[in-house]
C-alpha cells in the first residue's frame, strides 16, 4: 500500500513507512519531531477528475465553445434593435451635420423638421421619392446605382445633401457634402472614418478641415472640378482648390477621389438647369 | 494576505508597470498616443477588461486543461471584448464610435494574456481583479504620460484645445511633425524606461 513520508523536524531525515519511527535514526529525536509529508501530486487525483486527459481536453473546449457562442448570439439578438435605432439615429446626425447644425440634442425631431426628401437620382439627373426604409449603409446603394439626394431647407433655401463613400488608408472613409440649389456651391459637408490614425488622417472629421469646404465650387462645365491636394499645395484664392490635412496626405488623396467618384456619378443632377425643374409636376399633367 | 493584494494592486504601477518592466502593451501604446483623450479612453478600457478577464479565468482556473489553457484564455478575453463593444453600440453609441478600433485592438493587447498566464491561472479572483486594475492603470499611466508630450508638441493642444498661443506660431514656432508619428512614441517609451531604470537600480541588467 501507499507509503506515508515522515521528515524529522530537527534534522530534516525523512522516514517511509506507515508511521513515524520512535527515534531519528540520524539526530536521535523523538518521535514526536516528525511531521507528516503531504504531496501535492496525490491530492489532485482524489478530485476525481484528470484535467489533462484528452477527453476532459476535447469536451471542456467543446462546452466552452458553445457556451461563449450563445452568449454572444443572445447579446447580438437582445441588442440588435437598439444597435439600429443608434445607427439610424447617428446617420441623420452626420447628414445634419454637413448642414453645420452639429451637437444636437433631439436629431431625430430636427431631421424631421430640416430634411424634407429622400430623392434617388434618375439618369437624365430627375428626381423620384424613394420610398423605402431610411437608409444607413450609402456604399451598397451607390453600388447598386441608387443615387441618394436629399432636399433640405434651411432658413428657407433648398440644400441638397449627397452621401460619399470612398477608402482612407487603412480604412473606408465617408461624408456627406451639402450644395446650395445652383448645384455647385457647396454649403458644408461632414467626413468620418473608421479607422484613419488619430491626428493625422483622423482629422478629416475634425471642424479644421471640414471649414475649408463651404463657399467652394463643385463643378465647372460638365466635370467635377473640386479637388483635394495635398496640403500647402492649394491655392486658396482658388474656387475649386482645398487644401488636405498635413501629414496625412494619402487620406487626403483618398478624400479627394471620394468626392470625385461620387459627384461624377451625379453630373446628371449637377448640371441640370434650374428652368427645367419640377419634371414631375409635367409628367403630372401629362397623365392627366 | 491583505498585504499580498495591495501588492498586487500596487507593484504593476510603477516597480512592475507592465509597459516598462514587463515590456507588454508597446504596440498599443505606439498606436494610441498621438492624442490625449484616445490614450485615456483606451487605458480604461483596458483597465476594465484586463479585471474582468482575470477574475473569470482566476475562477476557472483549476478546471482549464493545461494544454488548451491559451485558447480558452484568448476566447474568455474575445468575448468579453465582443461582448462589451455590443453593449456600447446600443447604450452609449457615441463613446463606441470614438473607440471604433482600440476595442478591436484590446483582445491583441499582450497584457491581457500577459496577466492572465502569469497571474490569474495561479491566484484567486480578488487577488487578480486588484492585479486586473494594477496592471490597467500602470499601462493607462504610461500613455497618458506618452500621449501628453505626443500631443503638446506634435499638435500644440491638449485634449484639441489650444495650448501653444498663435503668437508662437507667427513667431516661427512649428508643431514636430514626427511627435505624430508612431517611431517617436517607441522613443518617448525608451526615454521613460531610460528615467525608471535609473530610479530603480536593481532592474538594471548588466
Amino acid at each position: 500500500m501507499a507509503t506515508k513520508k515522515f521528515r524529522c523536524k530537527v534534522c530534516g531525515y525523512v522516514h517511509e513507512g506507515n508511521s513515524a519511527p520512535e527515534k531519528c535514526p540520524m539526530c536521535q529525536a523523538p518521535q514526536s519531531e516528525f511531521e507528516e509529508i503531504v504531496e501535492e501530486g496525490a491530492a489532485a487525483p482524489k478530485k476525481g477528475l484528470n484535467t489533462n486527459s484528452n477527453v476532459y481536453t476535447i469536451v471542456y473546449a467543446a462546452v466552452m465553445v458553445i457556451i461563449v457562442a450563445f452568449l454572444l448570439v443572445f447579446v447580438s439578438q437582445s441588442l440588435k434593435e437598439r444597435q439600429t435605432a443608434n445607427v439610424i439615429n447617428d446617420t441623420k446626425q452626420q447628414i445634419l451635420a454637413a448642414l453645420e447644425l452639429r451637437d444636437l440634442p433631439d436629431v431625430a425631431a430636427k431631421y424631421d423638421e430640416v430634411i424634407k426628401a429622400d430623392n434617388l437620382m434618375k439618369a437624365d439627373g430627375s428626381l423620384v421619392a424613394y420610398n423605402g426604409d431610411f437608409n444607413t449603409s450609402y456604399k451598397s446603394e451607390f453600388d447598386n446605382g441608387n443615387l441618394h439626394v436629399f432636399e433640405a431647407v434651411v432658413d428657407g433655401k433648398t440644400k441638397y445633401i449627397i452621401p460619399m463613400n470612398g477608402l482612407g488608408l487603412w480604412g473606408t472613409i465617408w461624408g456627406y457634402i451639402a450644395l446650395n440649389d445652383d448645384r455647385s456651391t457647396v454649403y458644408g459637408v461632414y467626413f468620418s472614418h473608421s479607422s484613419e490614425t488619430p491626428g493625422l488622417g483622423g482629422e478629416i472629421a475634425g471642424l479644421k478641415f471640414q471649414s475649408r469646404f463651404p463657399g467652394k465650387q463643385v463643378v465647372n462645365g460638365n466635370e467635377v472640378a473640386l479637388q483635394v491636394l495635398k496640403f500647402g499645395k492649394a491655392d486658396n484664392s482658388s474656387k475649386f482648390e482645398i487644401d488636405g490635412v498635413t501629414g496625412a496626405t494619402i487620406t487626403s488623396t483618398g478624400v479627394n477621389a471620394m468626392i470625385n467618384k461620387v459627384l461624377s456619378a451625379y453630373i446628371p443632377f449637377l448640371t441640370k438647369k434650374e428652368s427645367v425643374e419640377c419634371p414631375d409636376e409635367q409628367n403630372v399633367e401629362s397623365i392627366d | 494576505m491583505a498585504n499580498k493584494n495591495s501588492e498586487a494592486l500596487k507593484q504593476p504601477m510603477w516597480l512592475n508597470n507592465p509597459v516598462l518592466v514587463q515590456i507588454l502593451g508597446i504596440c498599443s501604446a505606439l498606436a494610441v498616443t498621438a492624442q490625449l483623450k484616445p490614450a485615456i479612453v483606451m487605458g480604461l478600457s483596458v483597465t476594465i477588461i484586463v479585471a474582468m478577464a482575470n477574475v473569470i479565468i482566476s475562477l476557472l482556473r483549476n478546471t482549464i486543461p493545461n494544454r488548451i489553457r491559451i485558447i480558452i484564455q484568448l476566447v474568455v478575453v474575445a468575448a468579453l471584448v465582443t461582448i462589451v463593444s455590443e453593449i456600447l453600440k446600443a447604450f452609449a453609441y457615441d463613446v463606441s464610435v470614438q473607440l471604433s478600433v482600440y476595442i478591436g485592438l484590446i483582445i491583441t493587447n499582450c497584457i491581457l494574456m500577459g496577466r492572465l498566464e502569469a497571474f490569474a491561472m495561479q491566484n484567486g479572483p480578488w487577488a487578480s481583479f486588484l492585479d486586473g486594475i494594477g496592471n490597467g492603470l500602470g499601462y493607462a499611466a504610461i500613455l497618458v504620460i506618452v500621449a501628453f508630450v505626443r500631443e503638446l508638441f506634435g499638435s500644440g493642444t491638449l485634449f484639441g484645445f489650444q495650448i501653444i498661443p498663435q503668437c508662437c506660431y507667427e513667431a516661427g514656432y512649428l508643431n514636430n511633425g514626427l511627435m505624430i508619428m508612431p517611431p517617436m512614441a517607441l522613443i518617448l517609451v525608451g526615454c521613460v524606461i531610460w528615467y525608471h531604470r535609473a530610479k530603480n537600480k536593481d532592474l538594471q541588467e548588466n
